[in-house]
């Protein structure tokens, strides 16, 4: 039995990983390694209510100062863990090697930046606390323009929140409607109609050829020729998992840390949240998911498994996120595809409130709403039994 | 044990009812409805997942 537990990256999935174990009376030491400054914090209201202004960054916090003391962890901020060896079980942090019994491995994501825009001023990617409250700043100056690279649904929230704050926004998408790579074309119209009516220049089907300036931005130019002149420019264009400190580990990476259906990557490292791409049986496929439930459960999930030979149970969840876009609430439970039939099952698309359903072969594949969170938990129970198309209509025809 | 939620933390967006829809409801006009204020003991454990899965830390448990 390991007798202490060492977690690398002390944010969502590692935090809510060392509190599952002190929760279930777990005792032995535990390490949580983050190299940012801050003590853990949510990021959720780093595109919303941090950033619109409506709270100050201490608002965050995960777990409250005086929680946080009782739970007796060895909490060491602004380390960075530099090597892993699992063979030998060791771990570097800042270049010291130091044994581990049990490893959880937690480091999350980074943002993909745009090409030839490193170190321009004005230009920002969003992740962190500090990334967050410089754009805040840039914000406040009152610039003459944002333009936002990239309508998921990071760039679509930063858009809304800065419009939200009087300033002029363009918001700059390369699919045909925000939101397209996940939610489909019919879903990401109505997504676009939101935004345009609340006042985001939204620009569809085209890219960012150049940006223009020497220090400080100046202009981005678009793949039709346009030219947009701008003082203030966040790209939110994806992440890429934080794993190039685990190369030569003896670990799988591919896109994530490769783990079995038990969030197993070796023997006695486990790994969670947005860094994990493990086999999850209810999909039969290796998944990364960059939802915060999904690092709230596989967290704790992932804790635990270190003080056991064999699960109860492999870690099967339904994925689901939501995101504030102005005051419409989105909510997506399972995997859409794009060759998935798209049925509106309740509200309307034109009042901007409706569920929909999509499926294929005959399954309900995932649920998304639009203010009908109602549907979408009711839709993810439908998903989480493995509903058919069939009984999941006869079950929405019921709803109204 | 009594639930508390914090209305203006609270963006209705359900995950406690799909925890414990005995105890929360979303209801059509969008807003959350505690149905039972005291559940029993043995809820427990739902009720503080429901407190750890709340995305906007809305619901707390007094003794
Ligand atoms: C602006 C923003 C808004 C979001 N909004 C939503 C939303 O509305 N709904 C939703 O479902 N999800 C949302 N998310 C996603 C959600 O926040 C993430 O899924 C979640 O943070 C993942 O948690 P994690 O602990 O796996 O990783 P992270 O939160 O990325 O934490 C990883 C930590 O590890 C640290 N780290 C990395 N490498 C090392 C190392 N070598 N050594 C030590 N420490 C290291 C990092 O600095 C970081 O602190 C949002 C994310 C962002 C950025
Ligand atoms: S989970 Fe939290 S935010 Fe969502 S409805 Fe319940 S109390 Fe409100």
């Amino acid at each position: 039995m390991r007798k202490s537990i060492t977690i690398v990256g002390a944010s969502l999935a590692g935090l809510r990983g060392a509190e599952a174990l002190r929760r279930d009376g777990f005792d032995g030491p535990i390490s949580l390694i983050g190299d940012e400054p801050h003590a853990p914090y949510d990021r959720p209201p780093l595109s919303k209510k941090i950033l619109a202004g409506d709270w100050e960054a201490d608002r965050a916090a995960l777990t409250p100062a005086e929680r946080f003391a009782d739970l007796n962890l060895d909490l060491r901020l602004g380390s960075r863990a530099t090597k892993l060896n699992v063979d030998s079980q060791t771990l570097w942090v800042d270049g010291e090697p130091e044994a581990y019994q049990g490893l959880l491995i937690a480091t999350g994501a980074r943002c993909r930046t745009l090409p030839g825009t490193e170190g321009m001023n004005g230009v920002h990617t969003l992740r962190t606390l500090n990334d967050c409250l410089a754009i805040r700043t840039a914000l406040e100056a009152g610039p003459r323009r944002l333009v936002v690279v990239g309508a998921g649904f990071i760039g679509a929230e930063v858009a809304a929140t800065a419009v939200g704050r009087g300033v002029p926004t363009t918001l700059i998408e390369s699919l045909a409607a925000p939101l397209e790579r996940v939610v489909g074309n019919m879903v990401g119209e109505v997504v676009a109609e939101v935004h345009r009516s609340n006042g985001v220049d939204l620009r569809c089907g085209v890219g960012v050829t150049a940006v223009h300036g020497r220090e400080q931005i100046e202009a981005v130019e678009l793949t039709d020729g346009t030219i947009i002149e701008t003082d203030l420019l966040v790209v939110g264009i994806g992440v890429l998992p934080n794993t190039e400190w685990l190369e030569g580990s003896g670990l799988t990476i591919e896109n994530g840390v490769v783990c079995d259906e038990t969030c197993l990557a070796a023997p006695g490292v486990t790994a969670a949240g947005d860094v994990a791409r493990w086999l999850n049986p209810r999909y039969g496929e290796l998944m990364r998911v960059e939802h915060w439930d999904n690092a709230v459960e596989q967290g704790p999930y992932a804790a635990r498994r270190l003080l056991v030979d064999q699960p109860a149970n492999p870690f099967t969840p339904v994925p689901w996120f939501w995101s504030d876009q102005f005051d419409r609430k989105i909510q997506l439970a399972g995997r859409p595809s794009p060759d998935d039939e798209v049925q509106i099952v309740n509200g309307s698309i034109e009042e901007h409130r409706f569920a929909a359903f999509y499926g294929s072969h005959g399954k309900l594949r995932a649920v998304f709403g639009m203010n009908r969170p109602r549907q979408v938990m009711q839709g993810k129970n439908l998903l989480a039994q493995g509903a058919s198309w069939q009984e999941a209509l006869a079950v929405a025809a019921a709803w109204e | 044990m009594r639930i508390v939620v914090d209305y203006d933390l609270c963006e209705s967006n359900a995950i406690c009812m799909d925890l414990a829809p005995d105890v929360f409801e979303v209801r059509d006009d969008d807003f959350l409805y505690v149905l039972n204020e005291t559940p029993s003991d043995d809820r427990r454990e739902v009720m503080e997942d429901a407190v750890r899965r709340c995305p906007k830390q809305a619901i707390a448990l007094k003794d």
